[in-house]
This record gives structure tokens, sequence and C-alpha cells, in this order.
């Protein structure tokens, strides 16, 4: 096992625990720490896999940005969590998952092309950003718009009841 | 030297599943936000995977956009759950009724 492989392996292994803990937190707080941990390991392992500025990227909008949000949203709301029952809430779920890993591990295995070892390459991020703004210039440019449209769709949803009346 | 592929794909189709039971199991809006949020870390662990093994950008490229969407995603699916609190007061959605006749 090489050094990077060692590596590999315990990014994965923390990216697994800290996944795992997010999702049985009874309190979403701790949830999201969590799942904070996780992500930052995500990052940890892109830049392994040769992805210098997704690293970035993921540390600086997914842990730093959008966590942020869910914590000021579950700050709104008071809520004492709820107890959840052993086979009437996890067991659909679990079951779920169970059949989506069986194929998903199926698949890998018969896969021929999944004993390909990884070869180490790193994508620059100014040839990585010039391959972007050349190639998927109008994917970036529609990704723009969404995120437009996700704002106005937000402001609109956040209004209140009352201060529509009154502007009418 | 790194790890083959397959493993890459088992870490990322385990985190995907783990996010799709936090989806269906959780009796908490937010929770399932946060399970969608999980799987799309899976899903993006898989592209910078497959771009590591064809040594294409395009899949870091596509990894770019599933997170743009994922912030777009969870900025709606947010301010819906606060919109919806504010209507019936609880996130929990097995307290949802005004629909049932």
């Amino acid at each position: 096992m090489t050094l990077f492989g060692a590596i590999f392996y315990l990014l994965a292994a923390l990216i697994l625990l800290a996944t795992a803990m997010a999702i049985t937190r009874r309190q979403p707080v701790h949830a999201v720490l969590y799942l904070i941990v996780a992500f930052l390991g995500t990052a940890a392992l892109f830049f392994l896999l040769g992805a210098p500025l997704l690293a970035a990227f993921m540390v600086i909008v997914y842990a730093g940005a959008i966590m942020v949000l869910v914590l000021f949203v579950i700050m709104l709301f008071q809520q004492s969590p709820r107890e959840l029952g052993l086979l009437s809430e996890w067991g659909p779920g679990v079951l779920l998952g169970a059949i989506f890993l069986t194929v998903a591990v199926a698949m890998v295995f018969k896969d021929p092309g999944s004993g390909i070892v990884l070869q180490g390459a790193v994508a620059k991020p100014k040839d990585f950003g010039r391959f972007l703004f050349e190639r998927y210039w109008l994917a970036v440019e529609i990704v723009s718009i969404l995120l437009l449209v996700a704002l106005v769709a937000i402001i609109h949803l956040g209004k209140r009841r009352g201060a529509e009346k009154i502007e009418k | 030297m790194i790890v083959p592929l397959g493993h890459v794909f088992l870490l990322a189709g385990f985190v995907f599943a783990m996010g799709l039971v936090c989806l269906v199991a959780r009796r908490n809006l937010i929770m399932t936000l946060i399970g969608v949020e999980v799987m799309m870390n899976g899903a993006a662990i898989a592209f910078v995977a497959a771009a590591l093994r064809w040594q294409l950008m395009e899949g870091q490229a596509f990894v770019l956009f599933i997170l743009a969407v994922a912030a777009a995603e969870i900025s709606v699916g947010l301010a819906l759950v606060v919109s919806v609190y504010r209507r019936t007061g609880s996130i929990d959605p097995d307290h949802y009724d005004i629909l049932k006749w």
C-alpha cells in the first residue's frame, strides 16, 4: 500500500464515520457539525484526487456557506427532537439503502474497469479555470442564471403575508 | 498510484446510501435536506474519481456545477421549510394535514 493509498483509506474512514454520525444525531445542530467534518474530509480527498480548486470550493461554499445557512435556519425553529422508532421509521429507510447498496456493490465488482489503479495527477487551478471558461462557458452562465432564479424565489417565499397586503 | 477506481466508487456509493437513508427515515425537514446534501457529496466524490481515471477535466467541471446546484437547491428548500413552519408551526412532516380530506 502506497502512502497515497493509506491517506485515501484514512480519509474514506473519516468521511464514512462523520456522515454516519451526522445522519443519526437527534439534534440537527449536532448533525450539521458532523457533516461539516465530513465535508472537510471530502475536500482533503479532492486534494488527493487531483482537484485542488474543487477542494477549496468545497471548504468555502459547502462547509463554509451552505452549512452556516442551515445552522441559521435551524436556530429559527424551537422544536423538541422526536424519538425515532426503530422499525417504523428507520426500517424502510435502511431497507432502501441496503437494496441500493447491494446493487451498487454488485455493479462495482462486476465491472472489469474498476480494478484500474488511479494514477496521480493534478488539475492546476489556472488550467482548470481556462478549461471551464473555454469549453463550458455556457454552462457557467446558465448556473449563474440558476442562482439568480433561486435568489428571486427565496425573496418571494420569505415575504410575510402582512407585508404583501400592505403594499397592495 | 493511489487506489483502484472501484474502491473510490464504493466510498461514493456508501456515502450516497447513507444520504438516502437520512432522507427517507428522518422526520425532520431539516434532516431531509441534510440527506440530500450528503447524496450530492457522494456523487461529487464519484465524479472526481472518474475525472482522475480518465484524466479529463470534464468530471471536475461537473462537480463545480453540482456544488452550485446544491447551493441553490438547499437555499430554496430552506425558504420553503421556513414558509411551511410559519403556516403550520411544525417541521415534522407527519403533522402536515392541511391537504387531507
